[in-house]
């Protein structure tokens, strides 16, 4: 549970003034950027970060004996490091830059599923899962004969755990959760399904996406072995993101993508791996973003990330109080002390695409659809929902704004 | 072919003239809906999948339809479950009901949302799909030169 509401203690307006993209107008309103679960805006700390590497050190990493070259394998490693700290991690050798959450759940699904999984075991998931950490997992099972199972939700939005000790059982080879739900907002008890799952010798994927850039997280108070997460949704570059692996189960895994890098020898019809973690960084890396994430861990680092889940808190339940002027509005997930920074919503008779087009033209940015997630729709009985995802950089009177212009759209639409 | 009740029309003048009154881009959202409340609802038994436009992401159906008085002009029925883009669909049918086959075919719809500020609308990018109707309504204006 999260502490009762209080004072924020974000200094909004400095940070927003980091922030270029947010003194923009839209449609001759003020931005009110609420997209968050989807993508987040980069302080000018992070953009100077990536000009920097290409104007005064970039070069391929890892090869090459000229200056150039270590001041840049110097940086890259040491944003792996800084990410390690971020997260908890015992080594450097379990921090793999990957492109995405996406791209590590696909990793672990083939490189650690091809080999573990065979007809008849279970991987189980939720029915709250990102596509990105189910279908990964469908794929798995069509491959080698494997089943999926799901722990459904209560009516409330939260996981029934009641029904875990039925899914899990010997059969069960690996759980893959959400840390977040990206619609529901719903923080769920990853520690504990995590021991229950190692209880019957299954392992644990973790989707973190929402959850990183949200709170502190500690990987060995989870115990998770895998943990996923994007540098794009913590204020950091696009096209990257980090796969934690315990380094026992990285170790024993064989590789996913061959190519450059990822060897020690080869020869014309075979080769050796390297080790962690250039086993699972084939091909050359997406240099300056991974040395610019570390600007953005320092970034956070230094608002700090309980103040950041205070604040986002605050805004959560702000929104939710003032959401119940909204005629015929349900709001999906549980109540706010047992989420996350994001509300999602939908109004009766009202189209999300409708909701979200007048929203725009208020300056106001939201996400509608199905964000990723049909079989939680089907499972709330509605084909899409409208969603404001919150982060740092927003405000109360940006809540209220968003409220003002929701009203609006309810009128025209009604 | 549906006979279906037949739908107001409008001009290109008279939407250029209520855009350019309505500068706020909400009011012009807001004009946008109200004109999909102009055309009549289609019936349920419409809404099948051999008149559902694709590459829409809302769903949005478009029904040729029998014009009793003058066979060589179109008319066409349509829906969405979207409002906003029920409004789009509309200002589509509004402006070419009643037309030949040639004229719904040389229309300059492009020319005209750029006016309006609309072409926004009209990138394939746009996930209303609008250049889907418009192809659409063309397909089907072309299918009677072709009978």
């Amino acid at each position: 549970m999260l502490k009762p509401s209080s004072e924020s203690t974000l200094n909004t307006e400095q940070i927003r003034a980091d922030f270029p993209i947010l003194q923009q107008q839209v449609h001759g309103k003020p931005l009110v950027y609420l997209d968050n679960g989807a993508s987040t805006q980069r302080p000018i700390q992070v953009i100077q970060a990536i000009s920097d590497v290409y104007e005064q050190c970039y070069s391929n990493v890892h090869r090459g004996g000229h200056l150039l070259s270590s001041r840049s394998t110097d940086a890259y490693e040491a944003s792996r490091e800084a990410i390690r700290a971020f997260i908890q991690a015992k080594s450097t050798n379990e921090i793999i830059f990957t492109p995405g959450t996406t791209f590590g759940i696909n990793l672990v699904a083939r490189s650690w599923g091809d080999a573990c999984l065979k007809a008849g075991d279970e991987i189980l998931v939720t029915e709250m899962e990102h596509h990105s950490n189910l279908i990964p997992w469908q794929q798995l099972a069509q491959r080698t004969g494997a089943v999926i199972k799901a722990i459904p939700i209560t009516d409330e939005g939260q996981l029934d755990l009641s029904a875990l000790p039925g899914l899990l059982t010997e059969k069960t080879k690996i759980v893959a959760m959400t840390a977040v739900s990206n619609v529901l907002g719903t923080i769920n008890p990853v520690a504990k399904i995590v021991k229950q799952a190692h209880a019957v010798g299954a392992v644990v994927l973790v989707d973190a996406a929402q959850s990183v850039p949200h709170e502190a997280t500690n990987v060995q108070t989870w115990d998770a072995d895998f943990v996923a997460f994007s540098a794009h949704k913590m204020l950091g570059p696009s096209g990257l993101g980090i796969l934690y692996g315990k380094e026992s189960l990285l170790d024993a895994m064989p590789p996913f993508l061959g190519g450059g890098s990822m060897i020690n020898t080869v020869t014309i019809d075979s080769f050796t791996p390297a080790m962690l973690p250039a086993k699972f960084e084939a091909g050359t890396p997406p240099i300056a973003q991974a040395i610019a994430l570390k600007a953005a861990i320092d970034y956070l680092t230094d608002v700090g990330m309980e103040n950041i889940l205070q604040h986002e808190q605050n805004l959560t339940q702000h929104a939710h109080q003032r959401l119940t002027e909204i005629e015929g509005l349900r709001i999906l997930g549980p109540a706010p002390e047992l989420k996350a920074g994001l509300v999602s919503f939908d109004i009766k008779g009202m189209n999300p695409r409708d909701i979200a087009g007048i929203l725009d033209t208020q300056g106001v940015a939201v996400r509608e659809g199905h964000h990723c997630a049909i079989p939680l729709h089907q499972r709330l009985g509605i084909s899409s929902s409208t969603r404001a995802s919150f982060y740092l950089y927003n405000t109360l009177e940006e809540v209220d704004q968003f409220i003002e212009a929701l009203k609006k759209a309810t009128m025209l639409l009604g | 072919m549906t006979h279906v009740t037949k739908p107001p029309t409008i001009t290109a003048d008279e939407l250029i003239e209520e855009f350019d009154f309505l500068d706020d881009p909400t009011d012009r959202l807001k004009y946008v809906i109200e004109l999909g409340r102009e055309i009549p609802a289609l019936d349920d038994k419409y809404k099948i999948e051999q008149f559902r436009v694709q590459g829409c992401q809302s769903q949005v159906w478009v029904v040729p339809q029998i014009n009793e008085e003058d066979p060589t002009r179109l008319q066409f029925a349509a829906d969405s479950d979207a409002q906003i883009v029920k409004g789009m669909i509309s200002m589509l049918v509004m402006l070419l009901s009643n037309k030949t086959a040639k004229e719904i075919l040389v229309y300059d719809i492009k020319g005209l949302f750029e006016k309006l500020g609309l072409q926004q609308a009209l990138t394939p990018s746009r996930s209303n799909g609008f250049y889907s109707m418009v192809r659409r309504i063309h397909d089907l204006a072309q299918a009677t030169l072709e009978q």
